[in-house]
């Protein structure tokens, strides 16, 4: 493998590592409570004893942006896990039994993505109520569609190796075959599919929460941060910008992370 | 692949910081554009006024019209029997004066001769009539104005006189009649409204703008506009209205915040002032733990209400204590606002007292539309953590609040603005038991007598005394957390002068001229 390739994928597990030890820290340890509002010091730009500056309740925005962390990731990790659960069930149906299974199942994909994901989130979470678990249920369901597909594809592809074949003349039930013989080789698209599904997630969440749909407040979220600097983005640009940068860090992060892990399958293939 | 994104991450960098560099310079841009203004204006010969207005109008049609500012706007075409001073008095528009009979049942409006509709019609009692009548709901149907279903009957002895009857006593009734005259056989106005206003309608472009022209026959001729033309600009989103006032593009903007304001810098006059308005952390006193008076006041106690206004309205508001705003001067009680002054230690006791030594979750359903009332919810909810009460916030769209809240009172508690009114009977009938709006759902038999009371009163000072009283009660009883009057702010070019503020949201364009 050659060493200039690896570099984007070494920026983004440098970027992942960062926001992740962020992350773990804040459960431990915050430099104010991410809550803790101080009237005296509002919007002030960064400091040392600030150094993101503060919000414009006097809130610090690093402690905020590190409890935020927790946030972004608990919701890309379970919306990720929800979408690949039913992805993967769909999916592998699909891809494996073909025939009119196939085609019921990705009709009503085909249905799905005839709705712009956020459309479709903030349709739900119309009708549900906003909150944090509505969110990674929206997020999730949002995510479905496209790990159907992956997922289905790689099982057409390996459905007709002849290594399945075998197993199928040594009688092999379909559970089987889907789990010990084809998912351990579909198991790389997969993951570069959910590491990059991962950022979309952050995205999403920052783009609801935004609305106002997504995270409650006073619990702080990238993308109601961002809602909120929105007002003073001429009175104390850093509060948006820091907030705009560490989204796009991680997204970044992640992007690179996939990137990287589906090259280093190209070169093993 | 991974060049084209780090490309694309450069551009997105390179876009943000060209942005920002934008801003500045716009600021710049803004002040000079501003400085050239006075000479463009000499240029084009007449003066025009652009305003920007956040929202859209509903119906041109006053009486179909319930928008707020579709009504200020609109308010500068129609004139009534009635208008208000900045102070929140009625005097004498249409009608230069007007007499009460003893019994209070008997109003006698004589009207200004010589008054002219904008197509040259005379107005004369006949048109009084026929729009009371409308009003009234005396053609059938519901009454447009509720005051006026207290009408019996309407008398117009001469052209310039006008009697009405009423069924009994009412003090709320005078107020009202600050309602739009309009010819009595003209069926157009949704489309082209004609009224007797300082302005003339002119045109409407749906979503784009209205424009009023001068009305120079205006029967009020200290009153005759100085501006000749005014455009009312529909912008709903308030921070490219304040981007459109730096760059010279509008020239008065009601409603900016304190960043348009420092964003606007030294470039405007400014007019601000309380807008009657009373924002308050309503709670249900029919829901546990609300219904209990010790828990209410505790609530009360630990809600710091200068610490909202001094975040929330970055200082700009006025501390309220009870369900009433001083821009009613006449009949605002007073040293209320103090009544509950922050004190934990108390709020904390009294809470043990009523049995909630360990505190309790108190759900707040926040419409989600007024970033506003969603920051409010966050500083309570702060404040509150520190006796223990542990509050979620729910947001919901306000039509939804409307709905659950309001109508069907689904809820704990709820943060809310109530907008002002000119009659205090409007303001305090929200507390009174058997009215249907009362979503709060206080309950004092000592209270709805007091507001009744100050309905059937004659006399100015002990309608007032009553009103005043029944704020008392409000607080003493610790209905809801009253929490301020928010200011509001009006920013005009630095050419232009002379708004007033009025304690019902009201835009009176025939004060605007031109300074010196």
């Amino acid at each position: 493998m050659k060493k200039s390739q690896s570099i984007p994928w070494r920026i983004g597990i440098v970027l992942v590592i960062c926001l992740m030890t962020m992350m773990i820290i804040s459960f431990f340890y915050t430099p104010f409570g991410p809550n803790e509002m101080n009237t005296g010091s509002r919007l002030e730009a960064p400091s040392f004893s600030h150094p993101f500056g503060t919000d414009n309740f006097g809130r610090d925005i690093l402690s905020r942006v590190m409890q935020g962390a927790q946030t972004a990731f608990l919701i890309g990790t379970s919306s990720v896990f929800i979408g690949l659960m039913f992805g993967f069930i769909l999916g592998a149906s699909a891809g494996y039994f073909g025939g009119w299974v196939d085609e019921i199942i990705m009709r009503f994909i085909d249905a799905m993505l005839a709705f712009p994901g956020i459309l479709l989130a903030i349709m739900l979470i119309s009708v549900f109520e906003p909150g944090l678990k509505n969110t990674i249920i929206a997020i999730g369901i949002m995510s479905v569609p496209g790990f159907t597909r992956i997922i289905r594809s790689s099982f057409i592809q390996y459905k007709t190796y002849d290594f399945v074949k075998a197993s199928v003349a040594k009688g092999a039930g379909a559970l089987r075959i889907i789990y010990h013989h084809i998912l351990p080789n579909a198991f790389s698209p997969i993951l570069v599919a959910a590491t990059l599904s991962f950022s979309g997630a952050i995205l999403g969440e920052s783009g609801l929460s935004y609305l106002g749909l997504g995270v409650q407040p006073p619990d702080p979220s990238w993308g109601r941060m961002l809602k909120e600097a929105q007002p003073f983005i001429v009175t104390a640009p850093w509060y948006v910008i820091i907030v705009g940068v560490i989204i796009t860090m991680m997204v970044l992060g992640f992007n690179l992370l996939g990137d990287g892990i589906r090259d280093k399958q190209d070169t093993k293939a | 692949m991974k060049k084209k994104l780090f490309i694309a991450f450069l551009l997105v960098f390179v876009i943000a910081f060209v942005l920002v560099g934008c801003s500045n310079s716009q600021n710049e841009e803004g002040k000079d554009a501003n400085a050239a203004k006075p000479e463009t204006k000499e240029a084009t010969g007449s003066s025009v006024v652009r305003i920007a207005m956040s929202t859209e109008i509903d119906n041109l049609d006053p009486y179909k019209s319930a928008a707020t500012d579709t009504g200020s706007m609109m308010d500068n075409v129609f004139d009534g029997l009635l208008d208000t001073n900045p102070k929140g008095e009625l005097v004498g528009a249409i009608a230069k004066s007007y007499d009460i009979s003893e019994d209070g049942l008997t109003y006698t409006f004589t009207l200004n001769e010589g008054v002219q509709f904008h197509d040259g019609s005379e107005l004369t009692s006949e048109d009084v009539v026929a729009s009371y009548e409308t009003l009234a709901g005396m053609n059938g149907g519901e009454p447009i104005v509720a005051e006026f279903a207290v009408i019996d009957s309407i008398e117009a002895p001469s052209d310039y006189e006008v009697i009405f009857h009423l069924k009994e006593k009412n003090s709320a009734f005078l107020a009202a009649n600050i309602v739009a005259i309009v010819p009595s056989d003209y069926e157009e106005q949704s489309s082209k409204p004609i009224g007797a206003g300082p302005f003339k309608f002119e045109a409407y472009k749906v979503g784009q703008e209205l424009r009023l022209v001068k009305n120079e026959n205006y029967y009020n001729h200290e009153k005759i506009p100085q501006i000749d033309e005014v455009q009312f600009k529909i912008m709903p989103d308030q921070e490219s209205s304040v981007l459109a006032m730096q760059a010279g593009e509008i020239d008065v903007l009601p409603g900016v915040t304190q960043q348009g304001l420092t964003q606007l810098g030294d470039s405007i006059n400014t007019v601000s002032g309380p807008q009657n308005m009373v924002q308050l952390l309503a709670l249900n006193n029919d829901v546990e733990p609300y219904s209990d008076l010790k828990v209410r006041q505790a609530i009360n106690l630990a809600i710091d209400k200068d610490t909202i206004i001094d975040t929330v309205s970055e200082g700009n508001g006025t501390k309220l204590g009870s369900n009433f705003s001083p821009a009613m001067e006449f009949y605002y009680e007073p040293g209320l606002e103090d009544y509950y002054a922050t004190n934990i230690e108390k709020a904390k006791s009294l809470l043990a007292e009523a049995g909630y030594n360990d505190g309790f979750q108190m759900e707040l359903t926040v419409p989600s539309d007024y970033q506003f009332h969603v920051d409010t919810a966050q500083v309570i909810a702060e404040q509150l953590s520190q006796v223990g009460i542990d509050v979620e916030i729910k947001m919901i769209e306000f039509s939804t609040w409307l709905e659950d809240v309001y109508q069907n009172e689904q809820y704990d508690t709820t943060i809310i603005g109530f907008t002002g009114k000119l009659d205090p009977y409007k303001i305090l009938r929200r507390y009174v038991n058997d009215y249907e709006r009362n979503f709060v759902n206080y309950d004092n038999e000592a209270y709805d007598e007091l507001i009744d009371q100050a309905l059937r009163a004659t006399d100015e000072k002990d309608i007032a005394a009553h009103y005043k009283e029944a704020q008392r009660l409000l607080t003493e009883d610790a209905v809801s957390v009253f929490i301020s009057d928010p200011d509001r702010t009006i920013a005009m070019s630095n050419h232009l002068e002379g708004l007033n503020m009025y304690p019902i949201q009201k835009f009176n364009l025939e004060d605007l001229h031109y300074t010196e």
